[in-house]
């Protein structure tokens, strides 16, 4: 059974319709991105998800549970965009209140905070944090009695390229230990990297929904092949593969994915006049602009 | 439980953070005291003790202070967590509105109960100081402090359900100074108006009664001033008043308390993050 099962859900507010007809699972273990523009409804999915507001039909289950229900949120962790917290309370003082909330030994506290790199904070009121250390102890919040589900909201807004590369670390420890985790993010090239399956909202559709190696194939962009070439024989290069002269070592091609291998064999029957090649597949950001089109048009 | 528990300590270490222990002490403690230092009338010439003539004069300060008080802690509950953005993260842990709502009033009626303690304990033992019949008048004092703290969980609740209705802290501070104005001091002056105007008529022995007992704080000074003899001497209190039992208006006090943190919890329900 899928940690995360939503079937059929759709929500409006008033006559704007936020979410149509979304089915979308999470298993144990599995890291799920969920991309789409601002107003996409990715807000909302996590908003019915985690019980905040009501769906208009559809079912959503979490273990079995439905959302909102005791059990579900027992069973389910939130880190929410742009996190906030009382400003008198101190890091460790609003961590117990969690603790205290979920039936943990409030000990956890300090330890919590060691693990997102807060420690010496602890003591300090969070009025007095910058961003990155809210989100910090929002992440530490989420961590607390080792979720079965994690939703986590634009989770690495506000955080430095190192501070993100320790929190995908810890989000791989939790998906190794069997957390699902449904993650919303605008940064695509760090979600390419640190998920498993990427789902893709539209105007409240769901118009993709696969792992990205997957999606690539369907969305069938053009491949790039970036040939470097000896300084005197660029001209040559760019005529016999069919190329494009970009600079006046480099000649660019591009290709289907189905041709690819023909393609790479002419330039390596080539020999000497190349000196490196280098295949560029679609970025995330062309088969999310791809997907998202798609769903537009709908 | 654990969840009512959990809040409540966060409140009150909140509470003890923001000042507001330290300022609804303060408050209750100069207005008690500086009340004793004015009230060292000539209670001989009354046949009453000390004390009860104090409990006399804290009931008047309470009806003005308690429900002030209780209201300027509770307008932020909900419309502070709102307007912080704190509320929907809250809501998805394992604890249910109900004991939210029931653990931040836990803290803020420990703070109340806290502060009426410190000032009536001050006016107490200046009273106890200077008349040894004094000891007469603990149990009015006894049924001032215990009706105190149910006059402040009534506005207490009254303050949270206005906090949950008004989207911001600023709209809910505001209502709730227009809430206090309109329960204890234009609400008098207007049934004042009445008797005045009705001169003995219909609407002053038949319906000015209901309408005291109807006002929390009205039936809580009507219960503090009539309930026991010492006090109601004191205060020469008579006249339609006297019609409704002691009884009947610590009734309606209990039940404003019970009623008012209803209303808020039915005010929370609908709010959405």
């Amino acid at each position: 059974m899928p940690t995360l099962t939503l079937s059929q859900v759709t929500k409006s507010f008033r006559d704007q319709r936020a979410l149509s007809d979304v089915t979308l699972s999470v298993d144990a273990g599995e890291r799920v991105a969920l991309l789409g523009h601002n107003g996409a409804g990715k807000s909302t999915l996590m908003k019915i998800v985690l019980g905040l507001i009501a769906a208009d039909s559809g079912t959503i289950a979490i273990l079995g549970s439905p959302q909102g229900s005791p059990a579900a949120r027992r069973a389910t962790s939130y880190l929410p965009e742009n996190v906030a917290f009382h400003p008198a309370l101190t890091g460790l003082e609003q961590l117990r209140l969690y603790l205290r909330l979920r039936g943990e030994p409030v000990g956890q506290a300090v330890d919590l905070l060691e693990r997102v790199g807060l420690g010496a904070a602890g003591r300090r009121r969070i009025g007095g944090y910058s961003k990155g250390m809210r989100q910090r102890v929002g992440l530490a919040q989420a961590l607390i009695g080792r979720p079965q589900l994690l939703v986590l909201d634009e989770p690495t807004s506000g955080l430095d390229p190192v501070s993100r590369r320790d929190f995908y670390s810890i989000l791989d420890d939790l998906a190794g230990a069997g957390t699902a985790i449904l993650l919303s993010s605008h940064a695509l090239t760090e979600v390419e990297a640190q998920t498993d399956r990427i789902a893709i909202l539209s105007n409240g559709l769901l118009v993709a929904n696969d792992s990205l190696a997957s999606l690539r194939r369907r969305a069938a962009l053009p491949i790039q092949v970036q040939i470097a070439t000896r300084p005197d024989a660029v001209e040559e290069v760019a005529r016999r593969v069919a190329g494009t002269r970009v600079n006046g070592t480099r000649v660019e091609l591009t290709c289907r994915h189905d041709n690819k291998l023909t393609r790479l064999a002419e330039v390596a029957g080539l020999g000497d006049l190349v000196e490196d090649v280098e295949i560029v597949p679609p970025s995330l950001e062309q088969i999310y602009h791809h997907f998202s089109k798609a769903g537009a048009a709908q | 439980m654990t969840g009512i528990a959990a809040i409540a300590i966060c409140e009150f270490k909140i509470a003890l953070r923001n000042r507001w222990v330290a300022i609804a002490v303060v408050i209750m403690a100069l207005f008690a005291a500086v009340l004793s230092a004015a009230g060292s009338a000539p209670s001989g010439e009354l046949g009453v003790d000390k004390l009860s003539l104090t409990v006399a004069s804290l009931t008047s300060l309470a009806v003005y202070l308690v429900p002030l008080v209780a209201l300027l802690m509770a307008f932020d509950a909900i419309s502070g967590e709102q307007e912080r953005g704190t509320l929907p993260l809250l809501l998805t842990y394992p604890v249910s509105r109900l004991e939210i709502l029931l653990g931040k009033f836990v803290a803020h009626l420990g703070t109340l109960a806290l502060a009426i303690a410190v000032g009536y304990a001050i006016a107490a033992l200046a009273a106890l100081a200077f008349d040894g019949e004094a000891v007469q008048g603990l149990p009015a004092l006894a049924r001032l402090y215990l009706t105190s703290l149910l006059l402040g969980a009534a506005f207490l609740g009254l303050g949270y359900a206005i906090s949950a209705v008004a989207a911001r802290p600023g709209a809910a501070a505001g209502a709730a100074i227009a809430a206090w104005l309109m329960l204890i001091v234009l609400y008098d002056l207007a049934l004042l108006a009445g008797v005045v105007a009705d001169d003995g008529g219909a609407f002053t022995r038949s319906v000015f009664p209901w309408l005291l007992l109807a006002n929390p704080a009205d039936a809580f000074r009507l219960y503090n001033l009539a309930a026991s003899e010492g006090t109601s001497a004191a205060t020469g209190l008579g006249g339609a008043a006297q019609t409704i039992s002691p009884g009947l208006a610590l009734v309606s006090v209990a039940a404003w308390s019970v009623i008012a943190i209803g209303l808020a919890a039915a005010a929370f329900r609908s709010v959405k993050p």
